[in-house]
Formats: C-alpha cells, sequence, structure tokens
C-alpha cells in the first residue's frame, strides 16, 4: 500500500514537472492558465495523498485551502483580467522557447543534484520529489525572467509558490498551520494587487508590456 | 516598582526629583504644541516656567553631588529592556551646568523669539524642552541603551532647533552636515559600547564597569570614544559643523549647544575613559593631548580672522573644546602614571572650565542674539559703537568676553590658571620623552590662550566699540526685560564662578574622587579663601583679594586724579593729523583687525583674495577664508561616495526582468555555496 502511495506520489511530481516545462513553452496566456490550474490539481491531489499516507489531518486543511485558492478563486480572478484587458492571445518570450527548454533541463539537472544530500536527511515519504519541488521552483523564476507582459509574469510567480509549498509538503510533511495559511493570504493579496497594477499600467501605457516600466527608472 | 512611586513625596530620592523635572520639561513641550501659534502664551508663560524648572534641577543636583549614588529603573522602552539611570557626583555635576545655564537662556529665549521667523513658538517650545530633558537624561542614563536613545534625541530635536529657519538654502546645508556628523559620531559610540559589554550581552554601565578589556580592545574602545563625542563636541577634523550650524541656529538654541550640548560629550569622554574604563594607557593620553591642542589652536587662529560674529564664536568654541581635551589627556596620562593628585588637579581644571565656558560662552551668545535682532547683522563688518544705544548687552556681554579671555577676577582665569598649573607638573612624569614635549606644550597654551585674548578684543571692539559703521545702528534697541533677566543670571554665573573658586571645588571634589581616587579638596580649603592648587606658597590665587586689589588701585587713580588734576581740565579739539573729514569707514574693520592674524598663519587658511586694480571706479575688496579640512578631507571624501554611488546606480536598468535575473542569479549562486 505505502508502495504504491509512494509511486503515486512519485507520478504527480512528474507531472507538476511536466506541468512547469509546458508552462514555459506556452506562449497564450489562457492556456497558462489552465496549465496553472492543473498544476493546483495536482498539487491538491499530492497534498491529499501524502496526508493520507502520513495520517496528518492538516494537510487535509491545506489541500483544502489550495483548492479554494489556485484551482478555484485564482484561475477565476486571471480568466477575469485577461477578458477585460482583452489579452487572451498574447505572445512573444524574451529568450525563445527551444532555448528557454535547454535552460530549464540544465536547471532540472542543477535542482536534483542540489536536492539528492537533502532528500537522504529526509524521512518523508515523498523524499524522492524535493528535487522535482526545487526545480519547479527555478523553472517558474525563469518563466518570470523570459516573459516580457505582466500576466505571465504573475502566473510564473504564483506557479514558484506552489513549487514551494510542493517542497514543503514532500521534505516535512508540509509547513506548520499558521505559516501555511499566512503564505495563504499573502498570495492572495498579492493577485489581488496585483492584478490592480495591471489595470494601472494598461491605463497608463496603453500595454501590458513591462518594457514601458523601464521608463519610470531615474536618470 | 509602582509601589516606590506612590508614597508621599518625602520618601523620593533625588534621581526621583530629577525625573520628575525631565517629566516636567516634556509636559512644557506638549503644552507648547497645544499653543502652536501663540506666541504671548510660549514666550511669557512656557519658557519662563522651563527656566523654574532648570533652577529647580540644578538646586536638586547641588544636594546630589554630595550624596552617595542613586539608581532607578523606568520600565519603558522596549519589552524586557528598560531604562536604568543612575545619579552620581559626575552626573550631578553637569546637572547643575545644564540646570542652571539652561535657566538663563530660557529666560532669553522668553523675550527673543517673535513671529514670522520660520518654525511656530509653540514647536519652537517643543523642540527647546525637549532637548533639554535629553540632555538632562544623557548624564543619568546607566545603559547604553537608554543613552543611545537621549543621545539620539538630543541630536534630533538640536537638529530641528538649528533648521528653525528651514527656507534658507545655507540653513538647510548647515543642519544636513550637522545631521551627518552627529550620526557619524553616535555609530561610533554605539560600537564603542559594544567594545565595552565584552560580549556578555549586558548593556548596562554597571557590566561595562565590571569587566576587564585586555589592552588591545580598549584602546578600540577609547578610539571609538574618541571619535563619537569628539564629532559631538567639534574636534579636529570632526569640527566643520560647528562654525555652520551654530550661525544658522536661533541664538539661544547656539547659547545651549555651545555651552551645554558639547559638554555632554566632555561627560562621555569623562564617563568613558575613567569610569567605564579601568585603567587608561599612556598613549591615550598623549594622543589626547595633541588632538586637543591642535584643535584648540585651529580654533583660536581661526575665531580670530572670522568677520560673522557667531562664527567667531563658534570657532571659539572649538578652541575650548580643544583645551578641555588637552586637560583631559593630561589627566589622562598623569593617572596613567599612578600620579592620582596631579590627575585631580588636571581633572578639576576640565570640569571647572566645563562649567565656566557654559555660562560665558552661552551670555556671548544670546548677546549676539540681541545684537542680531536690535540691528539684522550677524557682520561684524556692519556694527559698532553700540554700547551708546545697547548699554545692557554691551556691559553684560563686556563681562562674558572678559571671562572668555581668561582674565582674573572671572570664571575663565581660575580653570586656565589650574590648567597651566597642572601643565607646569608634567616634568614630574617619568618619561624622558614626554617632559621634551612640555616646553612646546606650555608655549602652545600661552599661545592660545593670547589668541583667545586677541580675539575677544577684537569681538567686543568691533561691535561696541568705535562709531556706528550703518546709519540703521543708532536706531538699535536695547535687550528687553526678560533677555536682560536672562543675561543678567548669566552674568552673575561667570562672576561667581570666578570669584569662590574654593566653595565651588568642594563640588568639584567628589566627581574626581569617584573617578580617580583623589581629590583636590583638602589642599584646596588648606587655603581658606585662597584657591591653592597645590601648595600655598605655591601658585596661589585669591580672586577676592585680586578684586579687592583692582578695586583700589581703581580708586586710588580715580582719587589722585581729581584731586592732582581737577580744575585743571582744558576742553579742546584733538590734532587730526590735518584731515578733518573723520567718519565711521575710517575705523578699523574686522578684516583689517584680523590681518595680521591672517599673514603669520597663513598656511592654516585657504584664502581667497579680489584686490581691486588703482584705476577701479568703485573698488571692491574681498577676502573668504576656508578650511582646508573642507578640501582636503571632506570634499574627496564626498566625491568618492558619489562615484561609489553612481557605480551601484549602474545595476539600475529599469527592466523587471533583469531584476528578476539579479535575484534568480543570487539564489543560484547561494544554492551552489549551500551544496559545497
Amino acid at each position: 500500500m505505502t508502495e504504491l502511495v509512494g509511486q503515486l506520489i512519485n507520478l504527480f511530481a512528474a507531472i507538476l514537472l511536466m506541468l512547469s516545462f509546458a508552462m514555459i513553452s506556452q506562449r497564450r496566456i489562457l492556456s497558462l492558465i489552465h496549465l496553472f490550474t492543473a498544476q493546483g490539481i495536482t498539487l491538491v491531489a499530492a497534498t491529499v495523498l501524502v496526508g493520507y499516507a502520513t495520517h496528518q489531518p492538516h494537510l487535509y486543511v491545506s489541500a483544502g485551502i489550495t483548492l479554494a485558492l489556485k484551482v478555484i478563486l485564482i484561475p477565476l480572478l486571471l480568466y477575469r483580467v485577461i477578458n477585460r484587458l482583452d489579452v487572451r492571445w498574447d505572445v512573444e518570450t524574451l529568450i525563445n522557447i527551444p532555448m528557454t527548454m535547454v535552460i530549464g533541463i540544465a536547471l532540472v539537472i542543477f535542482a536534483f543534484n542540489l536536492a539528492l544530500p537533502i532528500s537522504k536527511l529526509s524521512v518523508s515519504v515523498a523524499r524522492g520529489t524535493l528535487g522535482i519541488a526545487l526545480a519547479c521552483v527555478l523553472l517558474s523564476f525563469m518563466m518570470m525572467i523570459t516573459r516580457s507582459k505582466a500576466v505571465p509574469q504573475v502566473i510564473g510567480f504564483l506557479s514558484m509558490e506552489n513549487g514551494l509549498f510542493f517542497a514543503a509538503t514532500s521534505a516535512t510533511y508540509g509547513m506548520p498551520m499558521v505559516v501555511e495559511l499566512g503564505i495563504a493570504l499573502d498570495v492572495l493579496v498579492g493577485i489581488l494587487i496585483l492584478g490592480v497594477f495591471m489595470f494601472h499600467i494598461r491605463e497608463e501605457f496603453d500595454s501590458l508590456d513591462i518594457s514601458h516600466l523601464e521608463k519610470l527608472k531615474e536618470d | 516598582m509602582i509601589t516606590r512611586w506612590l508614597p508621599a513625596a518625602a520618601q523620593w530620592l533625588q534621581i526621583d526629583w530629577v525625573l520628575l523635572v525631565v517629566g516636567a520639561w516634556l509636559l512644557i513641550g506638549v503644552a507648547g504644541v497645544l499653543a502652536l501659534r501663540r506666541l504671548t502664551l510660549v514666550a511669557r508663560v512656557l519658557f519662563p516656567l522651563g527656566g523654574a524648572f532648570g533652577l529647580a534641577l540644578a538646586g536638586i543636583a547641588l544636594s546630589a553631588a554630595l550624596s552617595s549614588p542613586e539608581v532607578a529603573v523606568l520600565p519603558i522602552g522596549l519589552p524586557g529592556l528598560p531604562f536604568h539611570f543612575r545619579l552620581d557626583s559626575l552626573s550631578a555635576f553637569f546637572l547643575i551646568v545644564i540646570g542652571s545655564v539652561s535657566a538663563g537662556v530660557s529666560a532669553f529665549a522668553a523675550g527673543y523669539f517673535r513671529k514670522g521667523e520660520g518654525t511656530p513658538p509653540g514647536l519652537l517650545a517643543f523642540e527647546y524642552h525637549l532637548f533639554l530633558a535629553s540632555m538632562a537624561l544623557v548624564v543619568v542614563a546607566d545603559d547604553a541603551y537608554a543613552f543611545m536613545v537621549m543621545w539620539e534625541t538630543m541630536a534630533l530635536s538640536s537638529f530641528f532647533l538649528v533648521t528653525a529657519n528651514h527656507r534658507i538654502v545655507e540653513i538647510q546645508r548647515a543642519g544636513y552636515l550637522y545631521l551627518l556628523i552627529a550620526h557619524i559620531g553616535a555609530i561610533s559610540i554605539l560600537l564603542c559600547f559594544g567594545v565595552l559589554q565584552a560580549n556578555t550581552g549586558d548593556y548596562t554601565f554597571a557590566n561595562m564597569r565590571a569587566q576587564q578589556l585586555s589592552p588591545f580592545w580598549a584602546s578600540l574602545a577609547f578610539l571609538l570614544a574618541l571619535v563619537g563625542f569628539g564629532a559631538k563636541a567639534g574636534i579636529l577634523p570632526l569640527h566643520v559643523w560647528l562654525p555652520e550650524a551654530h550661525p544658522a541656529a536661533p541664538s539661544p538654541v547656539s547659547a545651549l549647544m555651545s555651552g551645554v550640548m558639547l559638554k555632554t560629550a566632555i561627560y562621555g569622554v569623562l564617563r568613558v575613559f575613567f569610569d567605564l574604563l579601568d585603567t587608561p594607557l599612556w598613549w591615550w593620553g598623549l594622543l589626547l593631548l595633541v588632538v586637543g591642542l591642535a584643535t584648540a589652536l585651529f580654533g583660536v587662529v581661526f575665531a580670530a580672522v572670522q568677520v560673522d560674529m557667531k562664527r567667531l564664536l563658534a570657532y571659539s568654541s572649538i578652541e575650548n573644546i580643544g583645551l578641555l581635551f588637552a586637560a583631559i589627556g593630561l589627566a589622562v596620562l598623569f593617572s596613567a602614571y599612578g600620579m592620582q593628585p596631579m590627575a585631580a588637579l588636571a581633572l578639576t581644571a576640565v570640569l571647572y572650565h566645563v562649567a565656566g565656558h557654559a555660562f560665558f560662552k552661552s551670555l556671548l551668545f544670546v548677546g549676539t542674539g540681541a545684537v542680531l535682532h536690535a540691528t539684522g547683522e550677524r557682520n561684524l563688518g556692519k556694527l559698532g559703537g553700540l554700547i551708546r544705544t545697547m548699554p545692557w548687552v554691551a556691559w553684560a556681554m563686556l563681562v562674558g568676553v572678559l571671562a572668555s579671555a581668561g582674565l582674573p577676577p572671572l570664571a575663565g582665569f581660575v580653570s586656565e590658571w589650574l590648567l597651566l598649573q597642572s601643565f607646569l607638573f608634567s616634568p614630574a612624569l617619568p618619561s624622558a620623552f614626554l617632559n621634551m614635549l612640555i616646553p612646546v606644550v606650555a608655549a602652545l597654551i600661552a599661545l592660545i590662550a593670547a589668541l583667545a585674548g586677541y580675539t575677544m578684543v577684537k569681538f567686543f571692539g568691533i561691535i561696541f566699540l568705535g562709531q556706528p559703521r550703518e546709519e540703521k545702528l543708532a536706531l538699535a534697541r536695547d535687550a528687553s526685560g526678560w533677555e536682560r533677566i536672562g543675561m543678567a543670571w548669566l552674568v552673575c554665573g561667570c562672576v561667581l564662578l570666578g570669584l569662590f573658586p574654593v566653595q565651588f571645588i568642594a563640588l568639584i571634589d567628589p566627581v574626581t574622587r569617584s573617578l580617580i581616587g583623589a581629590g583636590m579638596a583638602d589642599t584646596v580649603a588648606a587655603g581658606g579663601w585662597l584657591l591653592v592648587p597645590v601648595a600655598i606658597e605655591r601658585a596661589s590665587y585669591g580672586p577676592a583679594i585680586f578684586l579687592l586689589g583692582v578695586a583700589a588701585s581703581f580708586a586710588l587713580a580715580f582719587v589722585l586724579v581729581r584731586t592732582l588734576y581737577h580744575g585743571r581740565l582744558r576742553r579742546a579739539a584733538p590734532w587730526d593729523c590735518g584731515y578733518p573729514w573723520q567718519n565711521a569707514r575710517m575705523q578699523d574693520t574686522a578684516e583689517g583687525f584680523g590681518q595680521p592674524i591672517r599673514q603669520i598663519f597663513e598656511p592654516f587658511f585657504r584664502m581667497e583674495r579680489e584686490l581691486p586694480t588703482p584705476f577701479d571706479t568703485e573698488p571692491r575688496y574681498r577676502v573668504s577664508v576656508g578650511d582646508h579640512f573642507w578640501h582636503w578631507l571632506y570634499l574627496p571624501l564626498a566625491r568618492a561616495v558619489e562615484r561609489l554611488a553612481s557605480a551601484i546606480g549602474l545595476l539600475q536598468q529599469g527592466r523587471i526582468a533583469v531584476y528578476l535575473l539579479y535575484s534568480f542569479a543570487t539564489l543560484i549562486a547561494v544554492l551552489v555555496v549551500v551544496k559545497q
């Protein structure tokens, strides 16, 4: 039974990593939101599984929060934003997609290398997945760097938070409840503020291209 | 704690009363904020009230100076980190100075502040009383935390007082410079306390006293304290803020800053060198001596060539601070060689000069304030002959000037006398190298004293004597009632300190006893009314006798002249050298008076001259005297900081992707390091 659960968690971890790569290669914002939702669902499933395998009831609660926030609320908010701003078919990355993928592979190798000694210390069922979680964080970070529009950057930020959450679950059975609630609130407030900012950027520059923000620099 | 505050006032300790006075000052300040623009209320009620509390503080401290130390703990501040206070003889001595001098300055301020001079009067009253309260608490603080909080409150409140006329660009710059150097000093003091607590994590002064530091750490603490307190006191090369900030501030504030605030730095130096650090090393004393004398010479030479009266006084303060540091250095030297009685003599000179300088410099600064308000001029070249229109101010200033020049029987003479006596003892030091320095040092002290006299003659002569250099000076009005009261009080201080040195040294005695274990009261008391620094047959000085002698010879001369020459008086026009058209512009000017000094000490100055040619129809002569330190030290430093800042500014690209890349690269780098 434990064997099966372990295998399942590894599977979900692999799906997470795949989704991260998919997000890097995706140009369309609408698809990005779909991928982000899928990532959230995978995360919820993985958290529930770890909670079930280790009899940690508080993991169910955090899974519930994740479901409410990252699968339902935030994607809905993002849909509304892109509909209102009419930026559903956005393209353009700073570095071309194949190049990003290559860098991404290098990052994954680095993350695995990094997680190896830490995984050995951990006693969790999901210890093998720490490398994947780290890789997700780094990949999302890279996505934030390579996108020139505001909405994909926000999605990259959220996806990075997913990776962190998964790292916490897999390494130590999740963070303390207080910390988790705090982070959830942070993400929610962050997305609201970023949403407001996106409208303001749009109003100011007639575009969501953040290269316009360079004008704000003081000479 | 609470229960201690409840019982009847009869059971209160002296330190509780001190804290009560401080609280009263704060309340007056709050009242000032509530009555923000009501000048009459603020000036006629709040400032005199503050002065009365200053007197009360001096009275309490007077009784505390002779009793044993008291402590108090106030549970304010951060949780688990209460303020510790301790009232010992050293604190009490400085409280006497703060209280008595601020009483005079507050009375003067009651008549000084007017409408339309920048900050509203109520706010000024708040800053002023906050400044007083923080100075009082600095000298009773007994842990580094309380000390630093009060020290910074003092710096900030005085910064806002300096920038009362904040719309004027020079005043903004002066305030900024002051704040900058104050912060450099505060950082240094903080580090000094960090060294003194010797890794125990306990920042009370009691713990610091108990620590035995190795010579290296002790020397480090000494140097940090020297820089930190030196920045506030204005020793070379951290003096640059003084001549900028003092002219910028309103006169009562300059008086407090120069007369009292600089003394808190002296307090800090004494507290750290003699109380918190246990045994001094001899080279500390030598360093202090050299720095102090250099500062004094620099200050007095610059004072002699100034043409702005408040700048002149600011440089004179630098000179006095230099003398104080030199005397402290001597005390350190003596005590490092175990010669406690000599050290006590030098330290007595320091404390006496602290009190004397506080009185006469405050008097001179408030006097310049009265002149400034009456004439609107700070430039000596546009004043003159004011003794006729402002006799009150002129006579009060004459006392201050004489005391400042170190003439008997006033306050300045006693301290300089003690200081010279202690210098004359330095051949007793068991070090041939130090003995070789003594002739140089003695010559320097003599030079400084003479130049100080020269400066004061210039200051008084140009402002008050001769003919008015401008038309409007004839309309100058003498000081108002409150201003006269304040100045009279400060004059009394100068005179009494000069006439009763024996009685005042009885107050200093417990301080030197607690700091270096020896005092002067016994030798001094042996002389009765004579001031006896060493032994009755050597260098005794009786101010009362001196005064009687002076008065007697004046009376004798007067009588002789009256009897011998009276009735044979003949009035006639003097010979006018064949040039009958004399006017005020033919008098010696401030520039002219300082010209010999400018010539002799030319390498000290960075001079810019504009000389007219013989063919100019409107000849103009301009000379400006600059400070080498500004060009050699501060400007290169400022340029280096600017270059560094613009190099760091290259990082600011304005592109979010680049910023994210910075974080990303940092993250990867940190991860790689962690991996190793």
